[in-house]
């Protein structure tokens, strides 16, 4: 079924209802696929038990995990865990419990999130696995309470904005720069309620974990998705990840109405710093050269993959990492962390000097562990840089690209990574 | 009643900070709210008072505890020029009302207003602000109780695959 000038998140929205859908209709779609954590899915589960919620509408379609607050920080975290696992149990949900890591890369590595299906979770970054071409969004628990009951739930089908990425990136440039950029020119509202739709050669060119990159942000922009249309690194992906996976073909048609079109050119983008407290504060790396730092994270569900963590193995090098500093390193999941080792990065950030733990937020929910005292200074590859977020809300949290962090923790300082 | 005022962009983080979250009572959590960022809140806000911010409200997580504390705090009503998307579904479904008023910019901190559901309007001094109405979809679970009681009421619901 082919509806004329549709963008790829309407056709997503027609192919569940079976007729043509258009932006700002609103619809009670089916989910293909819902997702819980350790701190959402507790209030979830007590919202679909409150609905007289009995059997869950599809035990194959839920992903439940636990990876905010683990291992276990304190009682009460303990108790949430005990609670996720006896429901997984009694409605005979595969529970990947705490040993996967962090849930959106999880979703993406299991194949739970296709081309073309319809996602939810409870928790604000779901939009990444529009990197695979689903549309997918993070909604609240008592929505997902609601979902897991029927398996359905009203949306208001989003207008898009058209974000066309042209050029190739100067060496340690990357993906968190570009949407550290793009967030700096929409605004942290300037997408609210919107679907963001990356396009042109520079995403054509991208990884898969520059694409999650990406998209994972879209909601530091406001936006409900974030999606690229799947093509031939997508379906690689999945293919060797899903049991017969079936290729399909999904993009907006020429004739599309977008809310908006945006054009980048990424030749000369700088590496970008966002500074304190809020994403769209987006600088030139230059222009905060410079500044002390206390602690670097590597990781979080931005930046936490293997890609991720050669490219601060590269900026690395030889070197040691400052003494002023605390490095903290976490890869995304345990196949990141698996591949990470093999090949030899994790045995080097521990000889600089870092310490690296096992999969999870870690200091990115800012309820774990790794918080910042007052007046601490953080640098840290994750998406949020709100005050409060990683501690003390007093302290300051600046975000950049993996390449920049670990020039950064090498110096002590706030440092160019095309000068190291 | 009295508002509290809040400027552009308020996030969930400062609503409700990352350490709180394995509470899930609202009472408990209004103890914290604005922790660090508005300590004054959780000890004076009382029962009926209003929350006003800018454009942006609510951004950042999904995290409901955010609309829980704010209701735990006696908040029924939350004016804003705009809000953050995953926020306002949030606080309808936890029966909090936000409600959208070009003009919020201007309500005072500290201030008396009142707000004239019914009229759709919002009485600031001499003047009258209006608010957006409610999605028809939303109202249909405002009117239901909530989404709780909206879910809980029913078997199934319509899918769009059905011609509605
Ligand atoms: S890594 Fe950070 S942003 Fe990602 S899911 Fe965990 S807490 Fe959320």
């Amino acid at each position: 079924m082919n509806y004329m000038g549709s963008t790829v998140t309407e056709k997503i929205f027609a192919g569940k209802c079976g007729r043509e859908v258009t932006a700002g209709e609103v619809v009670m779609a089916e989910i293909d696929a819902a997702m819980i954590h350790d701190i959402t899915g507790p209030l979830a589960i007590k919202k679909f038990y409150e609905m007289d919620g009995d059997m869950v509408f599809n035990p194959e379609s839920v992903i439940l995990l636990l990876d905010h607050q683990i291992p276990a920080d304190s009682i009460p975290a303990a108790e949430n865990h005990v609670y996720m696992r006896r429901f997984a149990e009694e409605q005979q949900i595969q529970n990947y419990d705490l040993r996967e890591g962090i849930c959106h890369q999880v979703v993406m590595e299991k194949g739970r999130a296709l081309p073309g299906q319809i996602v939810v979770g409870a928790d604000s970054h779901t939009c990444m696995y529009g990197a695979g071409g689903a549309f997918a969004t993070g909604i609240g628990s008592t929505d997902m309470g609601f979902v897991l009951k029927f398996g359905a739930l009203y949306f208001r089908v989003p207008e898009s904005i058209k974000v066309a990425v042209s050029g190739s990136f100067a060496e340690r440039v990357g993906a968190k720069d570009l949407i550290l950029a793009i967030a700096k020119d929409l605004g942290a509202d300037g997408a609210t309620y919107k679907s963001l739709e990356f396009l042109g050669e520079t995403i054509r060119n991208m990884e898969m974990a520059g694409r999650m990159t990406c998209c994972n942000m879209a909601i530091e922009m406001g936006a409900k998705a974030g999606i690229i249309p799947p093509d031939e690194i997508t379906h690689e992906y999945f293919a060797k990840r899903v049991k017969n996976y079936e290729r399909i073909h999904l993009e907006s048609d020429e004739d599309a109405v977008y809310a908006l079109k945006k054009d980048f050119d990424v030749t000369d983008l700088s590496p970008q710093v966002a500074v304190p407290h809020n994403v769209d504060l987006a600088r030139d790396v230059e222009d905060v050269a410079g500044t002390h730092i206390d602690q670097v994270f590597i990781g979080s569900c931005t930046n936490g993959r293997f890609e991720d963590l050669q490219e601060a193995a590269r900026v690395l090098g030889e070197r040691k990492f400052s003494d002023s500093v605390r490095v903290i390193v976490i890869p995304a999941s345990r196949e990141e962390y698996l591949k990470s080792l093999r090949a030899g990065f994790i045995e080097r950030f521990v000889e600089a000097g870092a310490l690296v733990e096992a999969p999870c937020c870690g200091p990115c929910m800012g309820g774990a562990f790794g918080l910042l005292a007052p007046g601490e200074v953080s640098l840290s590859t994750s998406n949020r840089n709100f005050r409060g977020r990683q501690g003390s809300t007093e302290a300051s949290v600046y975000l950049c690209s993996p390449a920049t962090a670990a020039a950064s923790a090498i110096f002590g300082e706030i440092t160019d990574p095309r000068e190291v | 009643m009295r508002v509290w005022k809040f400027g552009d962009n308020i996030d969930t983080d400062a609503i409700i900070p990352g350490r709180y979250l394995t509470i899930y009572d609202p009472r408990e959590l209004a103890s914290h709210a604005f922790e660090g960022t508005r300590d004054e809140f959780s000890k004076n806000a009382r029962e009926g008072d209003i929350v006003v911010g800018g454009s942006n409200f609510g951004c950042g997580s999904s995290r409901e505890h955010a609309p829980l504390a704010l209701s735990g705090a006696g908040i029924h009503f939350i004016i804003a020029q705009s809000f953050a998307r995953i926020f306002y579904r949030n606080a309808i479904n936890v029966g909090l009302l936000p409600l959208i008023c070009p003009d919020a910019g201007e309500i005072r901190d500290g201030s008396e207003i009142s707000v004239r559901i019914r009229e759709g309007y919002i009485e600031y001094g001499e003047r009258r602000l209006t608010f957006e109405p409610v999605p028809e979809f939303l109202q249909n679970i405002i009117d239901a109780g909530g989404l709780v009681e909206f879910g809980r009421d029913r078997k199934e619901v319509p899918l769009c695959t059905k011609s509605q």
